[in-house]
């Protein structure tokens, strides 16, 4: 026998779940504290995937105990329950799925996430998955035992069998397995269920701790997101391969049909074009064009404009409700928020949506603190590989009010970072779902976003530093000033000083200053009026006198009252100028009462009453 | 009968000086209110005006030969949160000063005053230094010295060791002593206030202000002051004011010379400075503390090489300092910038202790009368 031939007996195909088993960490299942979060994520994404499609408000429960030395983790929703036929191939199948072949935004892609935790359970336990599933509150929930023949990579059924549960519907599974709990920090099981509930603000999420201690994420909108639409793929950047297999497979028999009805945002005009570029004949069938003539056509493609993709085949969170979900686990002074327009990658329709929450109880030393979200779930892995990151890293926060000190580089300051992509394929750099891959046309709609919402900060923090700085002279007018003022004439046993024209010059207002003398049973009286402000002032002043009043300058309008008269002058005074007003008046019963002044605020006006 | 008409006689002026300084004063820091309360009264925004205490504005005063403040000014007006603050911190400072210490006769330390200010609400101090830099701003604005305000150091001033004999008025009457005769190895132990001593006779011939404690022992175990007739004064490392007062007297009333006698590395150097040229911190008492007159003996950078001493290489931070002295203009001589330079290029330094690597009378036998020589004092 021939060596080759020897070794060909060797040679056989390796199902998935070997694979797998092989290399856990590809699917997040690398380190013990890891094994937990990844196994809950792929719970809860699930159960908030089936809800949505359901129209159900999500309540997920979710326990993590103590058993021996493994884990039990427990994770239970109300959602629309599995057919009793499908629940093996759910959970104890990889790459069994029903979002692999259609174009729409979901957490789960590929129909790994699940099993593999069943996977990485019977590994580590030797233990089966418990699994409880109801479709109808009038029908029987279904109990199954299960595990993975990784050989075959085939659901093994220990147990399946009908059973009383007191939810009308739901699903409830149960793995055991090796772990670690971690809390305290945001790569944790309660770490990721906050994040998870930023962005899913429409969904109560329960967790009890190995401890006993209860929380609560609870919801805060009654309003499901809206649901995403399947989609044809969009031209724009498809690979020629990808083209060549749509085209052979194709059951139309017309090129102008198939591209009509194969690829979105295409038309009979666009078609026609397309076809014309690529001087092809729109009538012609498909499957008979060549590599020569494919490649003619995906030329076309990228020289026509074709436009942007269908928004219903995505769902963004939406600025309300980021708004809500960072005002929900955060305490903040101010929030922005952005939502790019839909844009494509390689055929792929994504948008990106950012969210920032600055001041409250954030550190403001510290580095600042990035949400990452793809389709609605929290990375909290490999922060350093990810687009997002990159991204944040390229803006020059200096630009922004925040600080960054090696002028690159995630910035300094009292921020959270919310960023999330929703796209029908989100690009990740590996199958665990940690990191989104640097493409050039997320990098750039990311940036746009972050910039958005920096400007929105620099503004807010330009509005705040004027009233700072207004609250700052309050502080000096109520408590410091009177207090100097009191100290002096203590020290010099002097009355107390008037702060008044101080005041006014401080808090740039209109000083209205008084200064009377009497002699030979007269008062004359000066009023000096100094407009400290930056614009003109213009008003009235009336001083209310008992008796009529002799040598007024200048002159003044006069009115009778019944006990006395109102002598008012109308003034203007420019920024920085004053006005004298003089008068005198018999000394006799004349009790001069405070200055009125009209039609200017009270709180711009200093040594007189404002009607 | 003579002896005792000369105490009281100099009781009697001290005493006279005193009240006379507390009035003075009072009347000083009565008049900084007073400018303050008319500033209310006439609508401008009260303000006090300061010389801004940096490098670049020491200025070199031919009248005294020392560096006083140039003209550059700082203003702290209430326009601003903080300078209000500091405003109503310097009056409450101001009450403090009259109506505790001067009106009664009192007296606290500067520490105490940083704690007296804890009842002082919104004016009250975050840290010491804030209220030391205040209580030197009176002096400035005032011109005075914080003895006046009756406010004392907590740091200890200088020993002094010698043939000097002098008299201190203290609360518990005057003592007399002599330097040598009088007083333990430590020496004798000069007050806060250097000028509640009057010196009455001396056989000196040199002041030595020593910058360590080893070497000041050493100089007094090998007799180094009775054969040169030399006061020894140990400054402990960065001299307090009553260190450069008492030195400052000794060379202005006795008419000795004085030398300075340091490591040699860059942060000694500034020592020496601040006794010869004046401190950048307070350069308004530059006339009442410096000694334009002293000179610096060793250890140079050129000894280094000459006696071949043992060193330690400078660190990256003293190679800074030396490079930060060749711009400050109280080091621009042509002796300052030759040996700094010399020094630079060793990357050496070393210490006062390294002689005795060639014995423990090398210092007092070789190395002292050498430079002493060079210097022309013997």
């Amino acid at each position: 026998m021939e060596i080759a031939e020897e070794l060909a007996k060797q040679q056989k195909a390796i199902s998935v779940a070997e694979f797998f088993e092989k290399n856990r960490q590809i699917l997040g299942f690398d380190s013990a504290p890891r094994a937990l979060i990844t196994c809950v994520k792929e719970a809860v994404d699930n159960s908030l995937d089936a809800c949505e499609d359901a129209g159900i408000l999500p309540d997920i429960f979710v326990q993590i105990k103590k058993s021996g030395e493994y884990y039990q983790v427990i994770v239970e929703d109300n959602g629309p329950g599995i057919v009793q036929e499908e629940i093996p191939r759910v959970f104890a199948k990889l790459l069994y799925g029903s979002r692999f072949h259609t174009l729409r935004q979901s957490r789960g892609q590929q129909g790994i996430g699940i099993s593999a935790a069943v996977l990485y359970s019977q590994l580590t336990s030797g233990r089966p998955t418990k699994v409880i599933s109801k479709i109808a509150a009038n029908r029987p929930a279904r109990y199954c035992e299960l595990l993975i023949n990784t050989a075959k990579n085939e659901p093994e059924i220990l147990k399946s069998e009908d059973m009383d549960w007191e939810r009308p519907r739901g699903t409830r599974v149960e793995l055991e397995m090796e772990g670690t709990y971690v809390r305290g920090r945001r790569q944790s099981v309660y770490g990721s269920l906050k994040s998870t509930a930023i962005v899913n603000p429409h969904a109560r999420l329960t967790l009890v701790e190995p401890e006993g201690n209860v929380e609560v994420f609870e919801r805060v909108t009654e309003s499901l997101p809206k649901k995403a639409y399947a989609i044809s793929p969009h031209p724009e950047g498809i690979e020629l391969g990808e083209l060549i297999k749509l085209l052979r497979y194709t059951d139309k028999k017309k090129l102008r049909v198939f591209l009509k009805e194969t690829f979105s945002s295409i038309g009979a005009i666009s078609a026609q074009e397309l076809c014309s570029r690529a001087g092809l004949d729109p009538e012609e069938a498909p499957a008979s064009l060549d590599h020569d003539a494919a490649a003619r056509l995906h030329c076309a493609f990228k020289q026509i404009k074709v436009k942007s993709p269908p928004v219903d085949c995505l769902s963004p969170i939406g600025e309300e409700l980021i708004k809500a979900g960072l005002e929900k686990e955060y305490r903040l002074d101010y929030i922005a928020t952005t939502v790019r327009p839909v844009s494509v990658y390689s055929g792929n329709p994504f948008l990106v949506e950012v969210g920032l929450g600055y001041g409250g109880e954030l550190e403001k030393e510290s580095r600042v603190e990035l949400l990452r979200f793809a389709n609605r779930v929290p990375l909290v892995y490999q922060q350093g590989a990810c687009a997002i990151t990159h991204a944040v890293e390229s803006v020059s926060w200096k630009n922004y009010s925040l600080g960054q000190p090696t002028g690159s580089g995630v910035p300094v300051g009292p921020v959270v970072l919310l960023v999330h992509i929703a796209s029908t394929n989100i690009p990740f750099t590996s199958e665990s779902k940690d990191a989104v891959a640097d493409m050039p046309e997320i990098l750039a709609e990311i940036d746009l976003g972050l910039k958005e919402v920096a400007r929105k900060l620099r503004r807010y923090l330009g509005r705040q530093s004027i009233l700072t700085e207004r609250r700052e002279k309050e502080e000096i007018i109520r408590k410091i000033l009177p207090r100097i003022a009191q100290k002096l004439s203590d020290v010099l046993e002097k009355d107390l000083p008037d702060i008044g024209p101080v005041v006014a010059k401080i808090m740039g207002n209109l000083l209205v200053f008084r200064k009377v003398e009497r002699n030979n049973g007269l008062l004359s009286v000066k009023i000096l009026i100094e407009n400290h402000s930056e614009v003109l002032r213009s008003f009235k002043l009336h001083e209310v006198l008992a008796a009529s009043a002799e040598s007024v300058s200048p002159a003044a309008k006069v009115v009778s009252l019944g006990e006395g008269y109102d002598y008012h002058w109308k003034l203007a005074i420019a920024p920085g100028q004053a006005a004298t007003l003089s008068y005198s008046i018999t000394a006799e019963g004349v009790a001069l009462k405070e200055p009125v002044i009209e039609g200017l605020d009270a709180e711009i006006v200093t040594g007189a009453r404002v009607i | 009968m003579e002896k005792s008409d000369e105490k009281n006689e100099f009781e009697k002026r001290q005493k006279v000086k005193k009240a006379e300084r507390s009035k003075i004063a009072q009347e000083n820091l009565l008049l900084l209110a007073d400018s303050l309360y008319n500033q209310f009264q006439q609508g401008i925004v009260p303000h006090i005006s300061l010389p801004s205490r940096t490098k670049a504005n020491i200025e070199y005063s031919t009248k005294e030969d020392v560096w006083v403040y140039g003209d550059q000014e700082t203003t702290r007006s209430v326009k601003t949160v903080r300078g209000a603050k500091t405003l109503l911190k310097t009056v409450h400072l101001a009450e403090l000063l009259i109506n505790e210490h001067l009106k009664n006769n009192r007296g606290s330390t500067l520490r105490e005053i940083y704690y007296i200010s804890e009842n002082w609400d919104i004016a009250k101090f975050h840290e010491q230094a804030e209220s030391d830099r205040l209580i030197e701003d009176l002096e400035i604005v005032t011109a005075l010295h914080r003895e006046d305000f009756h406010v004392r150091p907590e740091e200890d001033g200088a020993a002094v060791f010698g043939p000097l004999r002098l008299k201190e008025q203290t609360r518990r009457g005057d003592k007399e002593m002599h330097c040598q005769e009088d007083v333990g190895e430590a020496g004798y132990q000069i007050p806060f206030n250097v000028d509640n001593i009057e010196f009455l006779s001396h056989d000196a011939k040199m002041v030595m202000a020593i910058e360590t404690g080893g070497m000041y022992a050493r100089l007094i175990e090998n007799g180094f002051d009775e054969e040169y007739n030399a006061i020894l004064v140990h400054i402990k490392g960065q001299p307090a004011r009553s260190t450069r007062r008492i030195i400052k007297r000794l060379n202005a009333e006795l008419n000795l010379p004085v030398v300075v006698f340091t490591d040699g590395d860059p942060w000694s150097y500034r020592i020496f400075a601040s006794i010869a040229y004046g401190a950048i911190k307070s350069a308004h008492l530059s006339e009442h503390l410096v000694t334009p007159g002293a000179r610096f003996l060793g250890v140079q950078p050129s000894d280094i090489v000459d006696y071949n001493l043992s060193t330690d290489k400078l660190t990256d931070k003293d190679m800074q300092a030396l490079r930060s002295e060749l711009t400050d203009p109280r080091f621009n001589t042509p002796y300052w910038e030759k040996q700094i330079r010399l020094q630079l290029d060793l990357k050496k330094k070393a210490e006062q202790q390294a002689f005795a690597g060639k014995g423990l009378d090398y210092v007092t036998k070789t190395y002292l009368p050498e430079r002493l020589t060079e210097m022309g004092i013997i």
